[in-house]
């Protein structure tokens, strides 16, 4: 028992004494570091975490960040290629690649958003400058195929225009263009992003003034649709209604028609049968329904009817 | 009490031996003991329900241990990091809440910096959203990355800005609030994959999507047009509605009436020509008579209603021989 608690009680005190004189360092899964010795770094970036070991007192253990970081710029005011003025808001994302080469060029973090700031902003207002306001705000087409796909009644003639670049795009050049100074710090750029991106104050209150002019127009328009459509419909009921009406007359037409015809042959056929007695009979019919007591009836002596009556009268007379 | 006694170290410690049953025996075993518990409060740790353990030996990541009490090595040698793996998270943008309940109270504060953004079709909408997520690698988030909330910020005010920038300002406001949320968390998880900050994006919703305060009445006005368009063709179909049946009915009467005239008018000729041809079929029989007969009754029945009846001879030219029946009222007799 005696021996084994002397080791430890040894290499208690060995360790401690070897942490208090600097002599081991420990490097988190998120740091990378640098020793230097009187300030000239000595050897590789350490770049895995755990225990390491450095001569004390004369070498000291530089960290850096190994994780993923941040940089975001101040909004920028940045005129398009069509001359709008619009604010725009980048953040990208950067990592300290190579320890040594930061440490010797930025030397902190501080001074690499520095650098950063210089890279992007200038890489930002090349790509915006080159370009027109809607490559900036739209990514893709998709508006104008919806916008001809649907019947859109409030659109902006500007808006309308077809792109070739847009956001995303026009992010990736700004990329492409930072990402190439960047290892000269150590630093590898691995995203630029357009965060935010509006017009500054004062197109903003035209804009807005436009926005009314375009509702109003899209709300006459709706009132006129709603008068058309309602003429359109006043229209059609008329037009229905005459249709219904003169359908109706010409099959009452027909059928009455049909039947005169049918009751002609019904007359002729019976009628033919003795023409002359027919109109005989259709006379004396005659004569019932036209005399009335406003009648005055002047018979000639030579008519059937008084010839009856003269040879009553001479009859007595002879 | 003994107090009074205590003169020197020495007599403390005697004093202290007395109190342990005055053995000296025992005193280093009480040492090691109190260290050993100093040692054990080093190194027992727990993890909570919702949580994960990441556990680091001089920085370096060994293992990851679930929920319940655990052991590690103390003096700073092991570290651990509880991870809440199983919670959700929430981000609001444009909107603060300031107590959530039953009645969540949402701060007053605009964030126009965060809410204002432009459509496809260059308007500026006020949109505000909340993003959900959890963490889905515990590892990457607490090594990959240094800020993973700043992350989710950031990316999702660029992913949300890049979709409205596609849409146009009146589908953004309606139609296609849904497509923006699912597309707005697929861009914005393939994104924080990229960066490795070990987030699942849960859901991205659009919360309140306004026009700006400036151009609102303006916006209304628009509403307000639409529905008195359809009030409009509403009312117009009414009064087709009013018109069309009734102008069926009344078709349907014209149509029957002249059905009704056919039935009838065939019906008379039918009887009349049966009528005639009956008279004829008895009157050819004896016409001579017949045909006196049917004569006679007719004079017999015309001739008493006439006002006024003249018999004229044709071979005087006078009016003198004018037999004036009427006058006496002959047919009365």
């Amino acid at each position: 028992m005696k021996p084994f608690l002397k080791i430890i009680g040894i290499l208690a005190v060995l360790a401690v004494i070897m942490a208090m004189s600097g002599a081991v360092y420990v490097v988190n899964e998120t740091k990378q570091v640098v020793i230097t010795q009187f300030g000239k770094p000595v050897g590789e970036p350490v770049v895995t975490a755990g225990l390491h070991f450095k001569m004390p007192f004369i070498q000291r253990a530089q960290y850096f960040e190994k994780r993923l970081l941040e940089w975001d710029g101040n909004p920028n005011q940045i005129p398009t290629k069509d001359k709008r003025y619009i604010w725009l808001d980048t953040t990208a994302r950067w990592k300290i690649t190579d320890a040594l080469k930061f440490l010797q060029s930025v030397g902190t973090e501080r001074g690499a958003l520095g650098r950063l700031d210089d890279i992007i902003n200038s890489a930002t207002r090349d790509a915006i400058t080159s370009h027109l306001l809607v490559e900036t705000i739209r990514n893709t087409n998709r508006i104008l195929d919806s916008t001809e796909k649907e019947k859109v009644v409030v659109f902006t003639e500007e808006a309308l225009e077809k792109i070739d670049v847009g956001r995303e795009v026009l992010a990736g050049m700004i990329l492409a263009k930072a990402k190439v100074i960047a290892p000269q710090y150590g630093i590898e750029l691995i995203d630029v992003r357009i965060k935010r991106l509006n017009y500054v104050e004062a197109v903003r209150k035209k804009v807005y003034e436009r926005m009314i002019a375009e509702r109003k127009r899209a709300a006459e328009q709706y009132r006129s649709e709603g008068q058309g459509k309602q003429a359109e419909i006043e229209g059609q009921t008329g037009k229905e209604l005459k249709q219904i009406t003169s359908e109706a007359y010409r099959k009452s037409q027909g059928i009455r028609g049909k039947a005169d015809a049918e009751t002609t042959r019904i007359y002729a056929e019976a009628y033919n049968k003795d023409p002359v007695f027919y109109s005989f009979l259709k006379t004396l019919e005659t004569y019932k329904s036209t005399i009335d007591e406003k009648s005055t009836i002047i018979l000639t002596t030579d008519s059937d009817y008084y010839r009856y009556l003269k040879s009553i009268k001479s009859v007595p007379g002879d | 009490m003994e107090w009074k006694d205590v003169r020197g170290p020495d007599d403390i410690i005697n004093v202290g031996r007395e109190k342990f049953g005055g053995s000296g025996k025992f005193f280093p075993l009480v040492i090691a003991a109190v260290a050993l518990l100093i040692m054990m409060g080093g190194s027992i740790y727990s993890i909570g329900p919702d949580e994960a353990g990441i556990v680091q030996r001089f920085g370096r990541y060994i293992y990851t241990t679930p929920p319940g009490l655990h052991l590690k090595l103390p003096f700073g040698i092991d570290g651990v990091t509880p991870i809440k793996v199983k919670r959700v998270f929430k981000e609001e943008f444009g909107v603060r809440t300031l107590r959530a309940g039953v009645k969540t109270q949402y701060s007053k504060k605009q964030y126009h910096d965060e809410s204002l953004m432009l459509t496809g079709d260059l308007n500026i909408l006020d949109v505000r959203w909340i993003v959900q997520f959890k963490v889905k690698d515990a590892i990457k988030l607490l090594f990959k990355t240094r800020d993973p909330v700043d992350n989710v910020r950031d990316i999702s005010e660029v992913v949300m800005r890049q979709l409205v920038g596609d849409y146009r300002v009146d589908e953004v406001l309606t139609t296609k609030r849904e497509e923006i949320n699912d597309l707005a968390q697929i861009k914005m998880q393939e994104i924080l994959d990229y960066y490795e900050t070990g987030i699942q994006v849960v859901t991205v919703k659009l919360q309140d999507v306004n026009p700006p305060d400036e151009v609102k009445p303006a916006f209304n006005e628009v509403n307000e047009a639409k529905q008195e368009k359809e009030r409009m063709i509403n009312q117009a179909w009414e009064a087709y509605n009013k018109a069309i049946p009734r102008a069926r009915g009344e078709a349907e009467k014209v149509i029957r009436e002249a059905e009704g005239y056919q039935l009838d008018k065939i019906n008379r000729a039918r009887g009349e020509a049966e009528r005639f041809l009956d008279t004829w079929a008895e009157y050819k029989k004896v016409p001579e008579i017949t045909q006196k007969r049917l004569y006679l009754e007719t004079m017999m029945d015309v001739l008493p209603r006439a006002k006024e009846k003249y018999i004229i001879d044709p071979k005087q030219s006078s009016i003198l021989p004018l037999l004036n029946i009427g006058q006496k009222g002959g047919s009365q007799q």
